[in-house]
């Protein structure tokens, strides 16, 4: 099934970053709790965006969200820090947002990972930037693999983020995207492949339809997660209907249920 | 009579073998390369700028408009003299350390040269030091700096300090830009401007200029 990983909580937007200054725990639970009836999988928690106040800004988040999360904690940081901090915190095993190939990233990351019992979140880049090609693409999930399993993170733990591009920069980026994670799962069929989608129609018009069109072909090649806000129902109607054609859903019973409560209209 | 409003016309309509005609024409009429690329290609590169900033054009057709005027320019180069191609400004760009994209930092590189300026890019991950030996070097009279990551935007005021610290902050002008960037963090920091999107971003380098 694929897992939806709720991106809402956020301190760069604007509403989570008053809300989180001023301590209002009521607005922080109602986004929660909407995220979660919306069919959120993981509740991905980033404090980052009040610089100077991570800490004590995740902490004040996993304190207000844990009682009422029915699902794990994505934890959504670049400071191992932070994020020991917060996995010391949570109860359920979280899922770790994220390490790259970048040598500080990667230094910095991995003993905190080491023995950890998590999921992670790796992206496709380097100290170079962003991946050129499929093959780079692949080039690159192939070290972040085998670097986590050496600190003990199986692969079936691994969320790899190819990195989607803006296909109005260059018509290929939808092609190549797809082809890296075809190639990806053929290297490695258990690991798992996320991201966010919405950069692939970064300077288009009309840009819901080119996503939620983006997704359901992300899915035919391997992508199982994606970093969404699950209040689109568009997209959330997509996804499981997309799910349900590429036969992860028995006897449509996803489907008919996202019908029935609503979720899913024609 | 050349007429330079078809030329700026084709651009918008990034329609590249009738622009690339008409410059041709224009030239064999014996119309100096400077005004050819004056009224007729940067001054479509502006209309272009502005239709991005409002919505009304999109990156692949600016991509498409910058392309066709690249051919053009190609060929008005060897005949353009030392005041046409002097006349624009030095600009130095590039993402600020720590930050390796690239997308949005080489559509305002892009629209800078097409509006005439001298843009020397130099990448992603910059630190402050090197920014400030490219000052130097380059004689920039603009730099701009990029940031998509709420963890780099720190790094923008580090720069900016470091600028004002070697001394060279009245020789240049700083702008900004890049995702979680805003007018507020730009005053903040003591940059000159913000750009929202590559469309305006020349404009606001030329007002900077003036």
């Amino acid at each position: 099934m694929f897992e939806v990983i709720g991106e809402r909580i956020n301190t760069s937007r604007k509403k989570v970053q008053a809300a989180v200054a001023e301590r209002d725990a009521d607005y922080i639970v109602d986004d929660v709790k909407q995220q979660l009836a919306a069919g959120a999988d993981y509740i991905d928690v980033n404090a980052g965006a009040r610089i100077g106040h991570e800490t004590e800004d995740m902490q004040w988040l996993i304190d207000t969200i844990q009682p009422i999360a029915t699902v794990p904690l994505c934890l959504d940081s670049p400071d191992p820090a932070v994020l020991e901090m917060a996995f010391q915190m949570v109860e359920a095993e979280p899922m770790i947002n994220s390490i790259s190939l970048e040598t500080d990233r990667l230094g910095a990351m991995l003993p905190f990972l080491e023995g950890k019992a998590c999921k992670v979140i790796a992206l496709c880049m380097d100290d170079a930037g962003m991946p050129a090609s499929s093959d780079d693409i692949i080039g690159r999930a192939v070290k972040l693999v085998e670097e986590l399993n050496r600190v003990g993170i199986k692969t079936e733990s691994i969320y790899i983020d190819p990195l989607v591009q803006p296909i109005s920069t260059d018509s290929n980026k939808g092609v190549m995207v797809l082809d890296a994670v075809r190639g990806i799962k053929k290297n490695f069929p258990e690991v798992h492949i996320t991201g966010g989608l919405s950069n692939i129609s970064y300077g288009l018009p009309q840009r819901r339809i080119i996503n939620r069109t983006f997704v359901g072909l992300m899915m035919d090649a391997g992508m199982d997660s994606a970093i969404i806000d699950p209040l689109d129902q568009a997209i959330m109607a997509t996804i499981k209907t997309a799910d349900m054609l590429l036969g992860h859903d028995n006897f449509c019973g996803g489907y008919l249920k996202g019908v029935r409560s609503g979720a899913i209209k024609s | 009579m050349t007429d330079f409003n078809a030329m700026t016309e084709a651009l918008v309509e990034c329609d590249e073998d009738k622009l690339f005609e008409m410059v041709n024409a224009a030239l064999a009429d014996n119309v100096p390369a400077g005004d050819v690329l004056n009224q007729g290609l940067i001054s479509g590169m502006d209309i272009v700028g502005e239709k991005m900033e409002n919505g009304d054009m999109f990156i692949p057709e600016v991509l498409m408009a910058a392309q066709a005027m690249g051919r053009c320019v190609e060929i008005l180069k060897p005949l353009l003299g030392e005041e046409d191609a002097g006349g624009g400004a030095n600009v130095l760009i590039g993402t600020v350390k720590g930050d390796l994209h690239d997308i949005g930092k080489n559509l305002v590189a892009m629209m800078l040269e097409s509006a005439g300026m001298n843009v020397h890019n130099i990448g992603v991950d910059i630190a402050p030091e090197e920014f400030i030996a490219q000052i130097k070097e380059k004689n920039a009279q603009i730099v701009c700096l990029s940031a998509l990551l709420t963890t780099t935007m720190p790094m923008m005021k580090q720069t900016v300090e470091a600028i004002v610290e070697s001394g060279l902050r009245d020789q240049v002008k700083i702008l900004v830009g890049g995702a979680p960037v805003n007018q507020a963090f730009a005053d903040e920091i003591g940059a000159d401007g913000f750009a929202p999107d590559a469309g305006s971003a020349s404009k606001i380098a030329k007002a900077l200029l003036n």
